[in-house]
Order: C-alpha cells, then sequence, then structure tokens
C-alpha cells in the first residue's frame, strides 16, 4: 500500500480492507510496531473491572500488550494505572495480581511510589554515613514510570498511555457504548476467572469474534442438537472507523427439548436431543429480546451475553504465535440463587471448554500452521461484500474488515 | 480406613482407565444422576469463585458432554493419561466418603506432541449403593494452574 510514508514495515498488501497477506501473523517486526502504535498508541485498553479494586489501596496487575500495568484505587475514589515499571532499574513494582497496598516500594532497591504512581522516595537517598547517596541534583519527580489516563464505562475500566487519544466514549462510539451499557448495567460481581492459552496470533482471535461468518459452521452445537430459536433475527454493529463491532441474535427464547415433549410437536426418534437441556432456560434480563451479544472492542477485548453467560475476554500478546485469552465469568450483585445456578449452568456454552466456543481454542492454530509458508499469500475476507458497514446478516465478514480497516490506519500499514 | 482407602483407589482407578482409553460413554456411570462435577482451578477456590470451565450438576449434563464430544465438537485427537495419587480420606459416614487424590494428566496430540496438560486434585464426596457400587456424588477438579492450553474437550 502506497500511502507516502516511510514505514519500515512496508511490504506487499493490496490495497482495501477485504484481502490480508499472512505475514502480518507471523513477522516479529509487526508485533513489536503493534506494541509501538497499537498498544501505546491512541487506543483505550481494558485494565480491570470496578469491582475487582473496590477499596482505597486495592490493585490489580494487568497487560496493554507486553506493557505490565498496575490499576489501583487512590485516594478521593479515584482509579489510577501506571506502568508496573521501577523507575530505577526497570524491576516490576508489584509482581502479584492484586492486593491492598498503603503504596508501592520496589524489592530490588525499595524505591517507593504512592498510589498515583508518582516516586516518593529512595533508599539512602543521602548516602550512609555521609557517604554515597544520589547526586545533589537528582529530581524525584523527573522520575517515575509512565501513567496512564483511566475512565470506565459499565464498571469496565479502561487506559491509555496516549495523551492524544480521544475520550473513551469518543473511541467507542455512541452505538457500540450503548451495547456495551445494555449488559453491564449494574453491580457485577466476579465468578470466576480463567485463562485460555490460544497457540496462535493475537489478531486471528480478534478476527474470530468480529467472524459472524463463521459461528454456525464450525460451532455444530446448536445444530447438532436442534435446539431451535424461534423468530432468529439479528446483524452486526460497527462503530464508523470499523474498529468495533457488535453482534445480536435476537429471538423470542429457546426452544428445548421439554417445549417439544410438551407440545408433542415431534417424535424424539429421529434426531439426537439433549437429556438435560434445562440449562438452556433463559431469563431476559436486559429489556428485549437479545439472547447472544458479542461486543468486541479494538484491539483485544470481548464482551459477551451468552443467554444468561456474562463474561469478560481480554487477549494478551505472547508472541507472533502465542496469545493468553483471559476469562472473567460475571454475574450481577442482584443475582437471586436461580439465576447465579443458571450463569454457572450456562458457562458450559463458552470458556476453554465451552460447547459453542471450544473450536475457537483450536482453529486459530490451524491457520497458523496452515499459512506457515504462505507469508506472501493472501487471505480473502469477502463475504458481504468489501465495505466494513452495519449489517442486518450475520452472513457476513464485515467486521473483520473493520478490525482491518482500523489496523491499517493506526498501523500506516 | 484401609477398606475405605482401598475402595477410593479402586474407584480412580476405573475412572482413569475409562477416560484415558476413550471409553467416554462410560464415564457419567461413575456420578451419581444427582451430582456435580466441576473443573476449577486452585485460585477460583480460594477467591470463593463458583465457576466451573465445565459445570454440570446432573448425569445427564455428563452425558450430554460425551454426545456433544463426538458429535458436535471439533478438536484435534487426543488422548489423555491420567496418574492419580494415593487418596486422602477425610470422612467416612452416613454422608459418604470425603476424600482428595492428587492427578496429573499428560496430554498426547494427534503429532505425537506431549505435555503436561494438568496438574491438580479431585475433591470428592462418594456414595456407595446397596449393590456395592460406590459412585461420585460430587468430583471437584481443582487445577492447580489458572492457564488452560488451547481447549478442554476430554474430561479431567
Amino acid at each position: 500500500m502506497d500511502n507516502g510514508h516511510a514505514n519500515a514495515l512496508a511490504r506487499d498488501w493490496p490495497a482495501g480492507i477485504s484481502q490480508v497477506p499472512f505475514w502480518v501473523y507471523q513477522d516479529p517486526e509487526v508485533l513489536r510496531e503493534e506494541q509501538r502504535r497499537i498498544f501505546a498508541g491512541p487506543v483505550w485498553h481494558f485494565l480491570c473491572l470496578d469491582v475487582d479494586i473496590p477499596a482505597l489501596g486495592d490493585f490489580r496487575t494487568s497487560f496493554i500488550g507486553d506493557m505490565p500495568v498496575i490499576v489501583v484505587r487512590g485516594e478521593g475514589d479515584r482509579i489510577n494505572a501506571f506502568e508496573n515499571r521501577c523507575a530505577h532499574r526497570g524491576a516490576l513494582i508489584a509482581f502479584e495480581d492484586a492486593g491492598n497496598v498503603k503504596d508501592f516500594t520496589c524489592v530490588y532497591h525499595a524505591w517507593r511510589y504512592d498510589l498515583e504512581g508518582n516516586l516518593c522516595s529512595i533508599a539512602f537517598q543521602r548516602g550512609v554515613n555521609g557517604k554515597g547517596g544520589m547526586p545533589a541534583d537528582f529530581r524525584m519527580a523527573e522520575h517515575g514510570p509512565r501513567k496512564l489516563r483511566v475512565e470506565t464505562i459499565g464498571g469496565l475500566v479502561f487506559g491509555t498511555v496516549d495523551p492524544a487519544a480521544p475520550s473513551l466514549e469518543e473511541f467507542l462510539s455512541p452505538p457500540i457504548a450503548a451495547k456495551i451499557r445494555r449488559v453491564f448495567n449494574r453491580k457485577l460481581e466476579v465468578i470466576g476467572r480463567f485463562t485460555q492459552v490460544l497457540p496462535n496470533n493475537w489478531k486471528m482471535y480478534a478476527e474470530n469474534i468480529r467472524d459472524t461468518y463463521h459461528a454456525s459452521l464450525l460451532h455444530l452445537f446448536f445444530t447438532t442438537f436442534k435446539i431451535t430459536r424461534f423468530d432468529q433475527a439479528g446483524g452486526v454493529t460497527i462503530s464508523p472507523d470499523g474498529a468495533h463491532h457488535a453482534s445480536a441474535t435476537i429471538s423470542k427464547g429457546i426452544q428445548t427439548q421439554s417445549v417439544y415433549k410438551d407440545q408433542g410437536l415431534r417424535s424424539d426418534s429421529d434426531v439426537f436431543r439433549l437429556r438435560d437441556d434445562s440449562f438452556l432456560e433463559t431469563e431476559a434480563e436486559f429489556g428485549d429480546d437479545i439472547q447472544l451479544q458479542n461486543v468486541a472492542l479494538f484491539p483485544t477485548l470481548m464482551l459477551q451475553q451468552l443467554y444468561n453467560s456474562v463474561a469478560v475476554r481480554q487477549t494478551v500478546p505472547r508472541g507472533v504465535d502465542s496469545m493468553d485469552l483471559h476469562w472473567t465469568f460475571i454475574g450481577f450483585a442482584d443475582d437471586t440463587p436461580e439465576m447465579r445456578r443458571r450463569r454457572l449452568r450456562q458457562m458450559n456454552l463458552a470458556g476453554p471448554a465451552g460447547y459453542v466456543s471450544m473450536e475457537d481454542g483450536c482453529i486459530g492454530n490451524f491457520v497458523q500452521r496452515g499459512a506457515a509458508a504462505a507469508a506472501a499469500e493472501i487471505s480473502v475476507i469477502e463475504m458481504g461484500g468489501r465495505d466494513a458497514v452495519s449489517q442486518d446478516t450475520r452472513a457476513t465478514e464485515a467486521s473483520v474488515r473493520g478490525f482491518w480497516k482500523n489496523y491499517r490506519r493506526l498501523m500506516e500499514l | 480406613m484401609s477398606d475405605t482407602l482401598f475402595r477410593v483407589a479402586a474407584l480412580n482407578t476405573r475412572y482413569a482407565a475409562v477416560i484415558d482409553a476413550d471409553m467416554l460413554e462410560e464415564w457419567p456411570a461413575f456420578f451419581l444422576p444427582d451430582c456435580l462435577y466441576k473443573v476449577t482451578t486452585a485460585e477460583n477456590l480460594r477467591k470463593g469463585y463458583q465457576a466451573g470451565v465445565i459445570y454440570a450438576d446432573s448425569r445427564g449434563m455428563l452425558e450430554d458432554r460425551v454426545a456433544a464430544l463426538r458429535r458436535a465438537n471439533i478438536y484435534e485427537r487426543q488422548t489423555y493419561r491420567h496418574i492419580i495419587g494415593m487418596p486422602s480420606v477425610l470422612a467416612d459416614g452416613p454422608d459418604g466418603i470425603s476424600a482428595e487424590s492428587p492427578f496429573l494428566v499428560v496430554r498426547t496430540m494427534r503429532t505425537g506432541e506431549m505435555s503436561l496438560f494438568a496438574a491438580g486434585q479431585y475433591r470428592d464426596v462418594i456414595h456407595t449403593g446397596a449393590d456395592g457400587t460406590s459412585r461420585f456424588a460430587e468430583r471437584v477438579v481443582v487445577c492447580d494452574s489458572p492457564r488452560f492450553d488451547t481447549l478442554l474437550a476430554i474430561p479431567l
């Protein structure tokens, strides 16, 4: 793409957003440039949940791409975030997943930081017995880990290192922000965390979640067991820049086996049936008939509502051909015991062992292996056209093209 | 107590043999009709999080999982080898046997690639019926690591 920029990564990539060369999933140089232009770029990244750090001094550690980050509840109920890197020698300032502190002290040489990430004391700054110590002109204020801007939506905490990034709301776009608020509309409660290690480039998962075309073709659970949904409709909503995606499946509910039986609609002998499909019985809790909603935020966050199973999925790249997928399963503070049990049982649908997500664990690796010798070859993403606009069908790859539209803009590729 | 220990160890041995030999259709019969089978992690347990990557509270749900693996789910051919250590019997009374057993599971892929897929502990409640058959009222699989490589298809 000849765009006039002197980019070290400039190499063959057909114009447009409907064709993607395989080198983009394979080249370590691309990954380094992604860290600079996307993860440290004018982009908002998920850090943690608001309820993960309810009290003063509560912190969690997270990642923005390669960058380790501390998120902490500071004075005035403010959420602060800064790079988890000591300004002295670069050691991790905090090496636990979570905790509660008055301040942070690096274990290496005891440099101490307040809850905003300001360097506030240095061990032996004036030396010992008049010997050693830091130079007289050393100013603590000039040294510290990079600080992040922090904003929240629906109890989800986001941060960016780039002062030039727009506001979070503007970054998300109003239609996508509305989809988030639809589900994340009251106090959350974590009900489980799991990490799935996927042997593929992180962008393959970003594409997969936006790829509404594959859902009924790769994931055969619903069709195999003839689980029918009434009045199916739906489509995809794409932010104007292409970056973010929300898909929806609208129906009046699930037709489970018991419904068939109750209505004497058909014989059970000719098809496979689930023995206990009661776990699919769903309670509408978001004020509409959207049974399934997947929101994908650029670059690495996915928000899932599968019936009553709600989850946050965060991708952390681990090299060109590996990524961690952090699943946080969510309940709400006002759940009845019945609703909580329903969420626990519906977790069988998604996750590392999910009936309708298991295949996504291996499909990226099939691509990674299949295209291993095809760096200069092209993947074609033209189902539903060559643009990236909202559509009222899910038989489309429009959202995948949207990802690449925003990716090429940010990467100047 | 030694009789109980032997009973649990024998149940574990049969359980592992069935899974490792790909006789998954026989796996649900190790559980009572009303049961709990859950795969979770030590960290979730520590935090009091109830969720599992697999969460089945009826034998029917276990049968469905096997049916889904056989007919619906797509994953690369793989086998497990369970090594289950000596159980600790915590209680043996009218509420059944309460026991814990450590396990390792080595996964062998179609390609021959082998890896230590899971390590952890079974936390079990076992009931023995009038016919002398022992079954799990509860088997909570507590994995030491929060990380699952690629996917979890075959049960642990």
